[in-house]
């Protein structure tokens, strides 16, 4: 029971710092600093807030979720609670 | 062989593979009519979510949306993706271990109350319904806009369709069927982004060429120049506010939608939820980043074509003829010296444009074959058929498993239930054809009602049904209820009454994220005044949160 116990905590710290990744890049990167952000231009191209909020938002997500994925099923076979 | 030719082709043959899917996917039991029998492979799922999820205005409208918002068109673009990071970490594993057949069921289940049970019933089918409605239009729309077809008969052509592979394989066929087309969706809208991107820039990568090239800026700069508004700065068309709320919202609402949950109840294991979001995610970005792309390429070549050229040398271009017999694209020479100017000032503006023409005209703009134009319509059909299949099951299983089956008649035996199945979702999808046809003028606002109400009820209440052993009925019914009201409240207001956004100019579509701020709040205190949930309803939070078992639990 005190493993399971243990199992959830390391759930909850991982959820917990893949969540703070989600909202730095959405709402703090791709929209409250996006004004000031808009002052850099990367490789030529739309200036940095702007292509956050359009483009590089999205791949953080998708990262963020196979990230996920690959943690917990290392984490679901350390406490040999795999399905 | 003419466009029109390769399109209706193209077209009936999607149909007749859609409906031989529909035929090969045909069911036996109830565990596969609701739930596919929980044998969809993960990427499976990923690419059926996807279609699932992507609707025919996805398809057709949004890269046109955005290119008239600018920036501020990210609310959809991370509003519409964000949401499948909460969905995987927060909430598909744990409903897949779960192990039951719809969201009600759950809230039922775990807030141990028939009355919880039957608000979720209600919730899920409103959403759901007005959900479905303007897919359904979307159907016939792509239709009338590729074919020429008229809107009723091409709706109904869909839905005969659609309740063939729904009777005959509920989720199964469904499942299946989406698989299939996301693949001609997404096929034809990246040849499209592609050949846009080529044009434009030399990049075929649409990605990349968005990316790595300044047509962002040079687009932004051009419509300061017209006297329209900046395209790369934000908050020229929403307030920062409304941005980060409207964001919420939808990110939230797409996380509690029940379409799009219980895609997750159909794959194998609990693990395999969490990977099958990530492929859903990346098939859905697929489309969501090469949207933008062809909002900035189309608008800009757009403009570029048609501002200060003369009006009979730009009638000459072939796109521009047929969208102008459309009346999408409107041309009126007002200060009559034979030249198109285009301006932010209504008064000396001369040219009109629908936003569906972004997407619409691009196959004619990159000059492709007759047959990709024909995959195009395709694609948009597949995009509306799957989003409209996805909705409709919800809302038969909610009536035919959540209120008949557990409400009404368990003891039925189970080829009752199955044929019970059958009959509501037929029912359904024919009696929705008619809401499609003519849909209500009300329908159209209530879409912000689907994200309001979804973030505001079943998000909430499904997460501390998780994450919180100790919440109970007393807390999620009453928390459940202070998010409806105070969001239906403010949208009926706001959208109806002539209310002014009397919370701080928030708009009706950012409002769900209050409204879930209260659930939260709301079913805390209520649930630490009041005796905590029975034991077995704890041993049920303590056995969804380990992944352990759900292979095994695909007996009912």
């Amino acid at each position: 029971m005190e493993r399971l116990e243990e199992y959830w905590q390391k759930n909850l710290s991982l959820i917990r710092n893949l969540l703070v990744v989600w909202a730095v890049v959405a709402y703090l990167l791709g929209i409250i600093l996006a004004p000031a952000l808009n002052g850099i231009r990367l490789f030529g191209g739309p200036p940095l807030g702007f292509w956050i909020a359009q483009q590089g938002s999205i791949w953080v997500f998708i990262v963020l979720i196979f990230i996920y994925a690959a943690r917990m099923q290392a984490l679901d076979r350390e406490y040999g609670v795999e399905d | 062989m003419s466009v029109e030719a390769w399109t209706w082709a193209i077209v009936i043959l999607s149909f007749a593979l859609y409906l031989g899917i529909g035929y090969w996917a045909r069911v036996r039991e109830t565990a596969g009519f609701y739930v596919a029998g929980r044998g969809v492979p993960p990427v499976a799922n990923g690419a059926a979510t996807a279609a699932d999820w992507m609707s025919g205005a996805s398809y057709i409208s949004m890269a046109g949306l955005i290119s008239f918002l600018g920036f501020d068109g990210a609310v959809y673009l991370m509003g519409w993706t964000g949401g499948y990071v909460l969905l995987a970490l927060l909430l598909a594993p744990y409903l897949r271990k779960y192990g039951k057949y719809t969201v009600p069921e759950f809230i039922g289940d775990r807030y141990y109350s028939n009355l919880a049970r039957v608000v979720a019933v209600i919730a899920a089918i409103f959403v759901s319904f007005v959900y479905a409605v303007p897919q359904i239009r979307g159907v016939g729309i792509v239709l009338s806009r590729y074919l020429g077809v008229d809107v009723a008969t091409g709706i109904w052509a869909a839905v005969l369709v659609t309740a063939f592979i729904a009777v005959l394989g509920g989720m199964k066929g469904i499942t299946w069927t989406q698989v299939v087309q996301y693949v001609v969706l997404i096929t034809a809208y990246l040849i499209m982004g592609i050949a846009l991107a080529n044009l434009l820039t030399g990049n075929p990568i649409p990605q990349l060429a968005f990316t790595f090239s300044d047509f962002a800026v040079r687009l932004s700069q051009l419509q300061v120049e017209l006297g329209y508004k900046e395209y790369v700065a934000p908050f020229q068309n929403l307030s920062a506010l409304n941005v980060f709320l409207i964001t919420l919202t939808l990110m939230v609402g797409t996380a509690g939608l029940p379409h799009v949950i219980i895609r997750f109840y159909t794959v194998p294991k609990a693990s395999d939820a969490r990977w099958s979001a990530g492929w859903a995610l990346l098939f859905i970005g697929l489309l969501y980043t090469t949207a933008p792309a062809v909002a900035v390429f189309s608008k800009y070549n757009l403009l570029n074509t048609l501002v200060n050229k003369p009006l009979e040398e730009v009638r000459q271009i072939d796109w521009v003829q047929k969208w102008e017999q459309t009346g999408l694209l409107k041309f009126q020479d007002k200060n009559g010296d034979g030249i198109l100017q285009m301006s932010g000032n209504p008064e000396v503006n001369e040219v009109t444009i629908d936003q569906d023409i972004i997407v619409l005209s691009t196959p004619e703009v990159a000059k492709l074959a007759p047959f990709i134009v024909g995959l195009v319509a395709a694609g948009g059909l597949a995009a509306a058929l799957s989003t409209a299949a996805g909705l409709l099951i919800v809302i038969a299983s909610a009536i035919s498993h959540d209120l008949y089956t557990r409400l009404i008649n368990p003891g039925a035996s189970e080829a009752t239930k199955l044929l019970i199945a059958r009959v509501v979702i037929f029912l359904v999808v024919v009696l929705a054809a008619p809401f499609g046809i003519n849909p209500p003028a009300f329908i159209a606002q209530l879409v912000a009602f689907a994200f309001g109400l979804a973030a505001s009820t079943f998000f909430p209440s499904i997460l501390l049904g998780i994450f919180d052993r100790r919440m109970n009925m007393q807390g999620a019914v009453a928390g459940m209820l202070v998010g409806l009201v105070f969001t239906a409240t403010y949208i009926i207001g706001t959208k109806y009454l002539g209310w002014p956004n009397f919370i701080f100019g928030i708009t009706a579509e950012g409002i769900g994220a209050i409204g879930m701020l209260l659930n939260f709040l709301v079913a805390y205190l209520v649930s630490r005044a009041t005796p905590p949930p029975p034991a077995e309803v704890q041993k049920l939070v303590d056995e969804i949160r380990v992944p352990k078992g759900s292979g095994a639990a695909l007996e009912h």
